[in-house]
């Protein structure tokens, strides 16, 4: 089930959670993406976490540092984490950085 | 190693942006610059990569050079002959102590949060050139030099 509209999304499933993030992730936003995020995975503390960045249309490396600390944040409890279908702007910066050799891309249908 | 940008061409039109070291305003600095170079009929990946560079220098004038202090934040796009775009991004912040050691990738002085420590290392990749110049205690001026495809 979707929650209201918003920059983050979530949606459970048999496969665990999916956190579904549009729009510009910059430093400024990532600040209240980060608080939502946590806060949800911290109180359901899902197995599998998948981060839906389909419809990300700008990021710079301040995306990179709040995929990397959710990534830690799931591993800590227990969990894993994968970017799902990332947009370009998204695929650049993760390859920039060596990420996508820690962090695992994957296509994932967008049930929305 | 990249070859350093011949910066002699002439100014053929200019647009200069003050604005508040405030991350709410990191968005409309990149948005700004951006629609100021689309008169260069740029590429969409061309745009893609200078709005990126505008916001990790900017972003680095918020997070690093003021901190958690006001200031204000002078932008200056320059589009110069022969499709040279030139954006100097300044600020009157505390200034980068080795400015060599801060554009090695993933180095960051912020342990406790979440930068990445990949903001030069971004500009440098989206960019032709990336110029810093650096005083303790007066600021620092980072010019981003790029040159669009005919």
């Amino acid at each position: 089930m979707l929650r209201s509209a918003g920059q983050v999304v979530f949606e459970e499933t048999a496969e665990g959670l999916t956190v579904h993030v549009n729009g510009e992730i910059d430093h400024h936003s990532a600040v209240s993406v980060r608080r939502e995020i946590d806060e949800r995975i911290t109180m359901s503390r899902p197995k599998r976490v998948y981060l839906e960045l389909s419809g990300v249309d700008f990021m710079d490396s301040s995306g990179l540092g709040l995929i990397m600390g959710r990534y830690a944040l799931v591993k800590q409890s227990g969990g894993e984490l994968y970017v799902a279908d990332p947009s370009l702007a998204v695929v650049k910066m993760m390859r920039l950085a060596g990420m996508e050799r820690m962090i695992r891309l994957v296509k994932h249908k967008k049930s929305s | 190693m990249k070859k350093r940008v011949d910066f002699s061409a002439s100014v053929e039109n200019e647009m200069r942006l003050f604005l508040p070291a405030k991350s709410v305003n990191e968005g409309m600095a990149r948005a700004s610059v951006a629609a100021f170079c689309a008169q260069l009929d740029p590429t969409a990946l061309e745009i893609a990569d200078l709005k990126c560079a505008v916001s990790e220098a900017v972003t680095n004038c918020i997070v690093h050079a003021y901190r958690d202090v006001e200031g204000e934040i002078e932008i200056d796009v320059k589009l110069c002959e022969g499709r040279l775009i030139s954006i100097s991004v300044r600020d009157k912040g505390c200034g980068i102590e080795n400015v060599k050691e801060a554009r090695q990738p993933l180095f960051t002085t912020d342990a406790e949060g979440e930068r990445s420590g990949m903001g030069f290392t971004v500009m440098e990749n989206f960019c032709d050139e990336v110029r810093v110049t650096s005083r303790l205690g007066k600021g620092t001026t980072v010019v981003l030099l790029k040159r669009l495809h005919k």
